[in-house]
């Protein structure tokens, strides 16, 4: 559970939003597309839900920059952090040998679980020769990814999440909001409603009454179950250590009073030894909450030994691969990199206005748009990394210097090669398929006609002079309220320069909210080529290559 | 000794804009740079290449390699597009050959702001503009360029002139180039908090160095009927110097 959120940001908007956008229309297909618009859509209608984000960011940011003004030479840090994490990925092979070896000398199990499937059917399979009734899970973002709440249920044990924010996102039936704050986009009435229902009764609308009354239920799942699920932040190769980092407690109470401890790890979270697990100990919480560190830093190295005061009789671990191997040695590989802070979230524009829940994925945000298409394949997935402005506050706000915006440049390509045929490239997305549809026909047909002017000056200059002679047409319905029905509408604003209202094509999505400058009767080129020159008439200067 | 300098006017300045390239050659010039127009170029590729339309943007960017291939420096009006010459070209050109080509050209082609203070130092400024105004630090100009304080420093020499910050700087306008009409929802949404922020400042103007990013906040301050003029720090420059 994140920080609450506690200052408000400042003061409203002097002018009121107006709408410019198109009431919305039931789309033609259920897709991942059309559900993405959707969600997207109601985020930005709702406005005290874009008012709630947009604060939490504020909040979040002022935190994020507090600590890494406090920590000082921030830069270095990270590219500490950024080493630590290439050098481990290069000789991944390597330690996570060392890793599943010193696990197993400490008395744990380890199993290498290909893909979700296995994963899930190893911890189902614990659970059922176990006989568990009861499952508490301290927050696991892995664990999600390859549906291990349902593979448990299915075995017929009762699965609680511990996280409060988790715990509020389980009851509500809702995917995880943020990487940290699964329910960062609840507002208390909501909380208050969902765990009263949990509770059985009316609970009262503060913050610290909610929470005793999670903190009551929770203790009761915490002494009574008998497998406790955790992930992983870090695995200390050299000792075979799992590293956990939480602020509630939940993490501790999980990994200790169950009988049966499994831990769900991606197999890329691992670090070679101690001395490389400080930097990214020191700049998780800094990125991730804000804060200089987190209440609890557990480290579990096997299950209980004799004379422990407690612990699990066992320890599981699960390394899940599910795609990051075929991620290893492509263009792809620095997303492996993520320490998974939600950083870039806290920082992405776009993830404030659509939301977490546009992702349909357990990973949101920017290493959302990147990790959700590499782990599950760009189909139905390729709109993701488009789902960016590309203006590089995420890579700003990365601990561990994942490359973010060049990645989704790199789908992108990925994307765009999948439109125009499978991709030759073995360097491509892992599991390139072609994105079909109308949509990217037309922008793969509009950016050949974009080449061919791009590289003909004279085709633009005619482009231009066609575009310039429109000029009349479109003025020739003016004003806001003539024309109303026509494709396009223009109007002469006050400062004497045209505007347009209302284009066709494409050029709606674009004036549906803002107004377009037309076209200027003359094009720089040509008031170049007008211009009185000092010196040769028809000199244009070195440049000039007589095209 | 002379500097000469080529213009990189950019597509959308020469379609729509062309009284920004007027301003920015009218002020180099006055700063005694010496400017020529080569007319080869006509888009630096950055849309194809943000649309993941790699092949296209190499042709165009191929022109402009060709266009600019004398020119001592290369002065843009647009913060991104002199990004994706320093930043992306090298990248798209990876292996290939003309690599060393466009190696160099990212290495003289500069940001208008940047030029006049990293390559031209200047220090002083004569003029003048007398209007309360706010600044647009475009993500690419910032982030990519790492041009975030020339701005403030020409925008400081310029008598005349009150600058309020931007509340939220920062923070992009939502343009994204195809990504305002691929996801016009949230690109307006994002370009509607960006103009509550100007508003915010009371400023009679919104100046950049970007006209994508104006184009994109001035459209929707128009839409809004909201009366804040939208320039290119050169309009500026240009229209008070010597005043």
């Amino acid at each position: 559970m994140r920080r609450p959120v506690d200052s408000p940001r400042a003061a409203a908007a002097p002018t009121a939003r107006a709408s410019g956008v198109r009431p919305w229309r039931a789309p033609a297909a259920d897709t991942p597309r059309t559900r993405f618009d959707a969600v997207a859509r109601a985020t930005v209608a709702d406005r005290p839900l874009h008012e709630w984000l947009d604060n939490y960011q504020a909040v979040q940011q002022g935190w994020h920059k507090w600590a890494h003004d406090d920590l000082g030479e921030a830069e270095a840090w990270r590219d500490t952090v950024a080493a630590v994490r290439r050098h481990t990925l290069a000789h991944l092979d390597r330690y996570l040998a060392e890793f599943a070896a010193n696990v197993e000398r400490a008395g744990g199990h380890v199993f290498f679980a290909a893909d979700a499937e296995e994963a899930r059917e190893y911890v189902a399979g614990v659970a059922r020769r176990k006989g568990v009734r009861r499952v508490v899970k301290a927050k696991s973002m892995v664990s999600e990814e390859i549906g291990l709440d349902a593979a448990l249920a299915a075995t017929g044990a009762e699965v609680t999440e511990t996280d409060l924010g988790a715990y509020i996102a389980q009851l509500a039936g809702e995917r995880p909001y943020h990487i940290t704050g699964p329910a960062v986009h609840m507002r208390l009435p909501r909380i208050r409603e969902i765990l009263s229902r949990a509770a059985g009764e009316e609970l009262p609308e503060e913050p610290d009454a909610l929470a005793g009354s999670a903190r009551r239920t929770l203790r009761d799942r915490f002494l009574t179950a008998d497998l406790g699920v955790s992930g992983a932040n870090f695995g200390v190769a050299s000792t075979g250590t799992v590293v956990l980092v939480t602020n509630e407690g939940n993490g501790r109470m999980t990994t200790t009073l169950p009988w049966t401890h499994v831990v769900v790890m991606g197999m890329e979270r691992l670090v070679p030894d101690w001395r490389s697990l400080e930097p990214l100990l020191v700049m998780l919480p800094r990125a991730g909450t804000g804060e200089r560190i987190t209440s609890y830093v557990s480290a579990i190295t096997g299950p209980r030994r004799e004379g422990d005061a407690d612990g699990p009789e066992e320890l599981h671990v699960v390394i899940v691969d599910n795609g990051r191997s075929r991620i290893l040695g492509t263009k792809y590989q620095p997303v492996l990199q993520c320490i998974r802070c939600g950083s870039c979230a806290d920082f992405c524009p776009v993830y404030r206005t659509m939301g977490g829940h546009a992702y349909d994925s357990v990973y949101t945000g920017p290493i959302g748009a990147v990790l959700a298409p590499l782990l599950d394949g760009l189909e139905g997935r390729g709109h993701l990394p488009f789902a960016s402005t590309l203006c590089g506050a995420c890579d700003d706000a990365c601990p561990a210097r994942v490359p973010l915006s060049d990645l989704l440049l790199e789908l992108r390509a990925d994307v765009a090669a999948g439109a125009a045929g499978p991709s030759p490239d073995a360097s491509a997305a892992p599991s390139t398929v072609p994105a079909s549809g109308a949509e990217s026909t037309m922008w793969a047909f509009g950016f050949k006609g974009f080449a061919a002017v791009a590289t003909r000056r004279r085709l633009w200059d005619a482009a231009l002079c066609v575009a310039s002679g429109l000029r009349p047409i479109l003025g020739s319905a003016r004003g806001r309220d003539a024309g109303r029905h026509a494709a396009s509408r223009l109007e002469t604003a006050a400062s004497g320069r045209s505007r347009l209202l209302r284009g066709p094509g494409v050029v709606r999505a674009w004036t549906d909210a803002r107004d377009l400058p037309l076209p200027a009767p003359a094009s720089f080129a040509r008031l170049w080529r007008r211009r009185p020159r000092a010196g040769s008439p028809t000199s244009s200067g070195p440049g000039q290559k007589g095209r | 000794m002379t500097v000469r300098t080529s213009l990189m006017v950019t597509c959308l300045g020469d379609a729509l804009y062309p009284q920004v390239g007027v301003a920015a050659v009218k002020v180099l010039e006055a700063l005694g740079v010496e400017v020529d127009f080569p007319p080869g170029q006509v888009c630096c590729g950055q849309p194809a290449f943000n649309s993941g339309y790699r092949d296209e943007a190499r042709a165009a960017a191929c022109a402009y390699l060709k266009a600019f291939s004398a020119s001592e420096h290369v002065v843009s009006i647009s913060g991104s597009c002199a990004a994706m010459v320093r930043r992306h070209y090298p990248v798209l050109f990876e292996g290939r050959p003309e690599e060393a080509e466009a190696r160099a050209l990212a290495a003289r082609t500069w940001e208008f702001s940047q030029f006049l203070i990293d390559v031209r130092g200047v220090n002083e400024l004569p003029a003048r503009h007398d209007a309360r105004v706010t600044f647009h630090h475009s993500c690419h100009t910032r982030r990519l360029l790492g041009v975030v304080e020339q701005p403030e420093r020409l925008l400081g020499m310029v008598r005349g002139l009150e600058y309020v910050p931007l509340p939220r700087a920062e923070e992009c306008c939502g343009f994204g180039g195809t990504f305002a009409v691929k996801m016009p929802v949230i690109s307006s949404s994002l370009v509607d908090d960006k103009v509550d922020h100007v508003l915010e400042t009371g400023a009679d103007e919104l100046l950049g160095l970007d006209m994508s990013c104006l184009m994109n906040i001035g459209g929707r301050l128009s839409r809004r009927d909201s009366g804040v003029r939208v320039r290119h720090l050169a309009e500026v420059l240009a229209e008070g110097w010597g005043r």
